[in-house]
């Protein structure tokens, strides 16, 4: 039996999925990446190794997320790509005829707007954070709240308290207030919901046209409170996929099979998880950028390089590899 | 007296040339960096966009090497950079600098005001030579335009990966390195040569993307994080829609060199989405929008800086010129705090998107 892997490298989560040769998810990972890329990718192989039988073939890789370079490089993925284009993918499997994408994970969130089965346009949040699943957390810790426990809860509301949620500062301190004045909890998390959502459909959202089907996907989408929060918001059903916490990784896998098919894979195998990979680097002091140059290490040899804005190191080595 | 100007891409170039043919000393600041920019952002107000903050580091940087007197041009209008000049020399002065200033603004009646202070700073040179002075810069700027919008055309074609690159560095060293107006065609022409040898697959498909946007964050490769080799490295073929020549016909000579891509074409083409001037480029990133769209262009960037007024006018109006003449446009917003890998994942995605569309039209026609 043959099965394609997607490997997702985010900030927070590394997430790893293998599919058979009909698309279905056959096991699937979720890891904290916890600033250790390599580390957490060799990891999230063995175990993905333990769990498969005997039997399964890795026919390719596909690599997404902002580690998605460094992952492609040390497992020798046959595809490389940005985390819009694999989310869309994903979604677009298991939704057929999905027209928007709603994501929301830990760090960042996203809006993907597809028309006749293709990315008409997307969006992404710069800098604000209070349309992301970090407010959340936060939040829930400084009202004793156990992640999980949050989605159930805010189910339980009446009336959901109104909390401003321009900033993830203002809503904080609006928050407490609102508990000061001794409003329950389930109503305050609802609230919070709903102030995400607004801030989301705001800053993100921004004036694109929301037709349905609505697939919700990301680490958020786990939270039932949410879920309602954009149904509300919306007027329409929106959908929770059954892998939405790896969807990024799921459309790498799909976008594997695809690239490969016909042609042998450019996997390393599974013996990566053993492979001795270091990531080294330098400042460059060719000139005053003073690049942060990023090597790539496999035992001791410099398989890749980035991070220079001039491309005096990266290009360096593309020639030399072009030439060999 | 040894003057300095600010960087905005290459235009260090054609300024250089001018001012030494006069025989003005000039102190070319280091190129824009890091450290420029973390200068500038320590001393200039917050919410100032990156060009001043850009500015002020490398008058910075140029006086420690020496520099006394600022060249700077100015404007007017709705845009702020019309009294960045005086802004930045003030901050400087308070930092306890000690620079003198010329502005030269943009002639209002006649080109003779703007020869008039070239003439101040170069001092007792005639007019004659002041007028084959600038005719010397501006035939810089031309052949510096030439080589850019070659290499434009041979990044995403190029067999070897960084081969656009090398070459246009060599051939812009080329026209750097001459400094008397005669020997300026030989030279072109050798440096052409070098962009040629690049060696290029022609049938390879690219897709093609126009810029717009605010001047300085479209010349500056620092500032737009070289958008245009990461296009070209992604096989996109960009055209830029301004360039340095043509801002220089258009803004100090006020359309004396003819036939050129004229702005007037753009504000026309505007019109129907903005009537009216808003300052800075604002109108221009509208029209040439529309004129990619007509172009049969793949699709469109604006790039502003954070905080810019006339683009973020402009970037409102951008969806609907983008619904109605179906040419997909994306905003990229540009400041100190922007990160290299999110400006990827967006860039690699709007490809996609542009790659997949242009597949999908292919299929149905
Ligand atoms: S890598 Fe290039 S841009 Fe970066 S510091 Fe070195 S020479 Fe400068």
């Amino acid at each position: 039996m043959y099965g394609y892997l997607g490997i997702d490298v985010g900030s927070v989560s590394t997430n790893l999925v293998l599919i058979g040769e009909d698309g279905t998810v056959k096991q699937s990972f979720y890891l904290r990446t916890r600033g250790r890329p390599i580390e957490v990718v060799q990891q999230g192989l063995k175990q993905m190794q333990a769990a498969l039988p005997d039997k399964v073939k890795v026919a390719g890789v596909g690599t997404t997320g902002s580690g998605r370079h460094l992952a492609g490089v040390i497992t020798g993925a046959d595809i490389i790509k940005n985390e819009i284009t694999t989310h869309a993918i994903a979604a677009s499997n298991v939704e057929p005829g999905v027209q928007t994408i709603l994501e929301i994970g830990g760090q960042d969130s996203k809006i993907i707007i597809l028309r006749n089965g293709v990315v008409a346009d997307f969006a992404m949040n710069t800098v604000c954070a209070a349309g992301t699943g970090s407010f959340l957390d936060q939040q829930a810790s400084r009202l004793n709240i156990k992640i999980e426990e949050f989605g159930p809860l805010a189910l339980q509301t009446t009336v959901p308290v109104r909390i401003a949620g321009r900033c993830a500062v203002f809503a904080e301190s609006d928050m407490i207030h609102k508990q000061q004045m001794g409003y329950n909890v389930p109503d305050i998390l609802a609230g919070l919901c709903e102030a995400l959502v607004r801030n989301y459909l705001n800053n993100v959202g921004k004036g694109k046209e929301i037709l349905p089907p609505i697939v919700f996907q990301g680490g958020v989408a786990a939270n039932a409170g949410m879920k309602t929060a954009f149904e509300k918001a919306l007027g329409y059903t929106v959908h929770v996929p059954p892998y939405y916490n790896v969807m990024g990784a799921l459309g790498a896998a799909m976008l594997a099979r695809e690239a490969t098919n016909r042609k042998s894979t450019r996997f390393k195998g599974f013996e990566v998880a053993e492979m001795d990979f270091k990531a080294g680097g330098f400042a460059c002091d060719g000139c005053p950028n003073v690049c942060e140059v990023v090597e790539i290490l496999e035992s001791g040899k410099v398989i890749a390089r980035w991070g220079d804005r001039c491309g005096r190191w990266s290009n360096a080595l593309a020639r030399h590899e072009k030439i060999s | 007296m040894k003057v300095v100007y600010p960087h905005m891409g290459h235009m260090w170039i054609c300024i250089k040339a001018m001012l030494e043919y006069l025989n003005v000393e000039v102190v070319v600041p280091p190129p824009s960096s890091k450290k420029t920019l973390l200068l500038g952002v320590k001393h200039a107000p917050e919410f100032a966009c990156m060009p001043l903050k850009l500015n002020l580091g490398n008058f910075m940087e140029a006086a420690e090497l020496g520099a006394d007197t600022i060249v700077m041009a100015g404007g007017c209008g709705p845009c702020r950079f019309g009294y960045y000049a005086h802004v930045e020399h003030a901050i400087l002065r308070d930092l306890g600098y000690r620079y003198q200033l010329v502005v030269l603004e943009p002639p209002q009646k006649h080109i003779g005001e703007l020869l008039g202070k070239i003439k101040h700073i170069t001092g007792h040179q005639s007019w004659r030579r002041v007028i084959n002075g600038i005719r010397f810069g501006y035939r810089k700027a031309e052949a510096v335009d030439k080589l850019e919008r070659m290499s434009h055309y041979c990044r995403p074609r190029e067999i070897q990966a960084g081969a656009t690159d090398l070459a246009l560095q060599n051939a812009l060293r080329e026209i750097i390195a001459v400094n008397v107006p005669e020997k300026l065609p030989a030279a072109l022409n050798r440096a052409v040569e070098m962009m040629n040898a690049v060696p290029l697959d022609k049938h390879r498909p690219v897709l093609r993307i126009g810029l717009v946007g605010e001047i300085y964050t479209l010349l500056e490769p620092f500032t737009n994080l070289d958008i245009e080799r990461k296009l070209g490295n992604l096989g996109v073929e960009v055209d830029r829609s301004i360039y340095l020549s043509e801002w220089i016909n258009e803004h100090l000579f006020m359309g004396l060199v003819k036939n050129m891509r004229s702005s007037h074409l753009v504000r026309q083409k505007a019109v129907k989405y903005l009537g009216h001037f808003v300052g800075g480029h604002g109108m221009e990133t509208v029209g040439n929008t529309v004129l990619y769209a007509e172009e049969g262009y793949d699709g469109v960037i604006q790039l502003l800086p954070f905080t810019c007024m006339p683009e973020i006018v402009a970037q409102s109006i951008l969806p609907r010129v983008s619904a109605e003449l179906g040419i997909p446009a994306m905003t990229l917003i540009v400041d100190e705090q922007s990160g290299e890998a999110g400006l990827v994942t967006r860039l690699e995605a709007f490809v996609d998107l542009l790659a997949r569309k242009k597949q999908n039209g292919e299929v149905l026609a």
